[in-house]
């Protein structure tokens, strides 16, 4: 990396962001990595004025729009829902979107450091953007589908609540690789499938609708699978959705373990 | 074109090695639990023994030794506790080396060094066990 390069990046000026009453400057740290200039990524830090409703993505958002174009980061609902904005802010999974101003702010008279990085566990292609590629096979490889043999039915399949009630947990997972990035399993060893996969599986191992929970168990069972888990929990914090990961993960162990859905 | 299923299908996609439908992993899961709950018994027990009861780890000599391992209770209970512990920290310490080593060939190496020492501990402890002789 050349000096002039370095220069070229390092534009931090950030008086140009519309700084609206009531809001006080933060000092936003971000882990940056351009791959046509760096060889390692990078801190840089931006004072930015942010108001204690803001979001974290707010602020991204200010950077890019008003500071540093080059700055990359997926977004897309802002609201918690598609799962594309997750990122390592002050060393947990969150996704930006979800995550208040206020509830990061420093004790009085402090100046508050928010840092963001890039989920771990992933290649990162720029910033804040990962390769997502191993994230989603190992999603496709427990056939996150509903598998059923014979003749289809005339009618819908009829499911009882109770029934719907086993698997109701794991049907809220967004995708956004929260649990699985923050699994130092997964960290370690990326062939491990990860809590998210495992997640999907379980959606449909559970339900009762489904005839494929054979196929993902023995999926499962499998040297990359289940028993990789070291219950840590930190896919059950890290989950922007409340899932109980870690449980879900517990369940398909058991399952295995008696040989019964 | 080996395979039937089109590349076409997943472009991109990392590849993954087909299950191998071995419980192998499940068993050796199952296994931690139970030889855990048996070692915390077998362990505190010898401690206990060892260096609480009567006048504790002053009175161990030779003569001590030779005295328990008299009894084939004493004997079982030590070989449980030879076995079970080599295993089960052998098994550990097989799941941090695939965590932790990054290259194949460490992975490889580590783990031998790592089943030769348990083969050879787990060999010469049940020799003694079995073979000592109180009359030497």
């Amino acid at each position: 990396m050349t000096a002039a390069a370095d220069t070229a990046t390092t534009s931090t000026d950030a008086s140009d962001i519309p700084a609206p009453e009531g809001s006080i400057t933060v000092t936003v740290k971000i882990l940056r990595f351009n791959p046509e200039l760096d060889s390692e990524p990078h801190w840089e830090s931006y004072d930015v004025p942010a108001l204690p409703t803001d979001r974290v993505l707010n602020l991204l958002i200010n950077i890019k729009s008003y500071v540093d174009g080059t700055l990359s980061f997926r977004r897309s609902c802002a609201h918690g829902i598609c799962g594309s904005d997750a990122m390592q802010i002050n060393g947990i999974n969150r996704l930006a979107c979800k995550v208040l101003i206020k509830d990061l702010l420093a004790k009085k008279d402090k100046q508050t450091t928010i840092t963001i990085a890039p989920i771990k566990g992933l290649p990162v292609m720029k910033d804040l953007y990962v390769d997502m590629e191993p994230f989603f096979e190992a999603f496709r490889a427990v056939k996150p589908y509903l598998i059923t043999y014979g003749n289809e039915p005339t009618r819908e399949r009829i499911q009882s609540a109770a029934d719907r009630e086993r698997f109701d947990d794991t049907t809220k997972c967004i995708l956004c690789a929260c649990c699985t990035t923050s699994c130092p399993v997964y960290w370690a060893d990326g062939s491990y499938f990860g809590p998210a996969a495992i997640v999907n599986a379980h959606r449909f191992i559970f339900d009762s609708r489904d005839e494929g929970a054979e196929e993902r168990m023995d999926i499962l069972n499998d040297a990359e699978g289940v028993w990789r888990c070291r219950t840590t929990f930190n896919c059950t914090d890290a989950c922007p959705r409340g899932i109980q990961v870690t449980k879900a993960i517990q369940e398909v162990k058991r399952a295995l373990l008696f040989k019964r859905v | 074109m080996t395979t039937g299923v089109l590349p076409l299908d997943k472009p991109r996609a990392p590849r993954r090695p087909a299950a191998r439908r071995s419980n192998f992993e499940l068993y050796s899961w199952l296994f931690m639990r139970i030889s855990g709950i048996a070692l915390v018994v077998l362990v505190l027990g010898h401690l206990f023994i060892m260096n609480i009861l009567d006048e504790g780890v002053q009175r161990i000599n030779f003569g001590f030794v030779a005295g328990r391992w008299a009894s084939p209770f004493w004997q079982f209970w030590d070989l449980s506790m030879l076995w079970l512990a080599q295993l089960h920290g052998g098994n550990g310490l097989r799941t941090i080396i695939d965590d932790y080593a990054r290259k194949d060939t460490t992975r490889f190496w580590l783990k031998m060094l790592l089943y030769v020492s348990m083969a050879i501990i787990l060999i010469l402890g049940t020799m003694v066990i079995f073979t000592f002789d109180p009359n030497i």
